[in-house]
């Protein structure tokens, strides 16, 4: 009897995983997809794998820079950004001051402004209160999770994004902690190819956006342009400022696109 | 288990200006009506903002721009792409793309 119960429990988990939608639900005419925060738990397990490579390494990093398993923890806690929290490791192993440290995150995190921006038509809704607190626990992840899933005005959609973010941020804190711990004696994860999760992830999310807001054409154009001025940029200055130029240019030349489109 | 003085400052200062771009748009624009040019703008963001954070993914690392002739990432970049297309999954994509470098490392690394 219990059995049977956790068996449907698992099979109807697995067929939310599997099945989930990356069309927005109008474009494909079925009924908007109830969330809920379980719900958004459920659409953070694709991304989990990713970032426990990731955290694990950041763990083991800031181990090697002479940070205490505490240290890690309260920065995977408060600061919980990947590349920011390698490159405080690193600034730190390195013997630098703490302004010099401070002034080079902000500009790595300054793409969280774009996202911060995009996810405003989903949450006009709520509170101010309750939009610092969802927009607090932001990531690259949950927002590639977030902006393929969102509707305008849909219900709940606050719950669901405490479940994501909540998710998402255990697993990073877990993932961190874990690193700092056991990273001593850990063989090269790359050998197993998790390395490549985090890649991987941004393609899923990448090829699920793509045409999905925006007519296909331009969000090829868009995505294509993106990826040229990072290419070219990123010889000469450093991978987030190139990123950030990237994704503001590129979402100009759509609007530009758009504007053609219409006239 | 020790916490330095010096890395509670950084640890404010850094999680401050974290904090601050990711809840100051979301919390403030959500409360005053934008113009039209620049939600138009922001429904570009997502696909150029996840276009160039997967540049940035494959063709990166800590030490500057991989030489695309050397980088194995984007030998694993085609089945990841099939899998992302046909499954429409993302699950299935980190998988496929996990099982694809693993074994792109064992035969050529």
């Amino acid at each position: 009897m219990l059995a049977k119960s956790l068996r449907v429990f698992l099979l109807e988990e697995m067929k939310l995983l599997l099945h989930q939608s990356p069309q927005p639900a109008l474009a494909t005419g079925e009924p908007l997809q109830e969330l809920s925060f379980r719900r958004g738990v459920i659409d953070c397990i694709p991304t989990l794998l990713g970032y426990l490579s990731i955290g694990f390494a950041c763990g083991v990093v800031g181990k090697t820079a002479g940070l205490s398993v505490i240290e890690i923890a309260l920065l995977s806690l408060f600061l919980y950004a990947g590349s920011a929290q390698f490159i405080v490791a690193g600034m730190i192993a390195a013997g630098s001051p703490a302004i010099p440290i401070i002034v080079t995150i902000l500009f790595v995190n300054l793409r969280h402004l774009l996202m911060s921006a995009a996810m405003v038509p989903f949450f006009r809704q709520y509170s101010l209160w309750k939009n610092v607190g969802l927009g607090a626990q932001l990531t690259d992840e949950t927002f590639g999770v977030a902006i393929g899933k969102l509707q305008e005005n849909q219900k709940h959609a606050d719950r669901w994004m405490l479940g994501l973010n909540m998710t998402a941020h255990a697993n990073w804190i877990a993932a961190n902690v874990a690193g700092a711990i056991m990273g001593a004696w850990i063989m090269d994860p790359q050998a197993f190819g998790l390395d490549y999760a985090l890649p991987a992830m941004f393609v899923g999310l990448l090829v699920m956006q793509v045409g999905s807001r925006n007519p296909l054409r331009t969000d090829l154009i868009v995505a294509a342009c993106s990826i040229g001025v990072f290419i070219g940029l990123a010889h000469y200055i450093s991978g987030s400022i190139a990123m950030i130029v990237a994704a503001v240019l590129a979402a100009g030349l759509g609007v530009l696109i758009e504007h053609d489109n219409r006239d | 288990m020790t916490i330095g003085t010096e890395f509670i400052w950084i640890l404010i200062g850094t999680a401050l200006v974290t904090l601050l771009p990711r809840v100051l748009p979301l919390s403030i624009l959500s409360r005053v009506q934008m113009p039209s040019i620049l939600l138009k703008y922001l429904r570009h963001i997502p696909v150029a903002v996840m276009a160039a954070l997967l540049a940035q993914a494959l063709l990166t690392s800590e030490e500057g721009f991989i030489p695309i002739q050397d980088n194995p990432r984007l030998l694993a970049l085609l089945p990841t792409l099939a899998a992302a297309l046909w499954s429409r999954s993302l699950l299935t994509t980190v998988i496929v793309g996990v099982l694809s470098m693993m074994l792109i490392r064992q035969f050529f690394g």
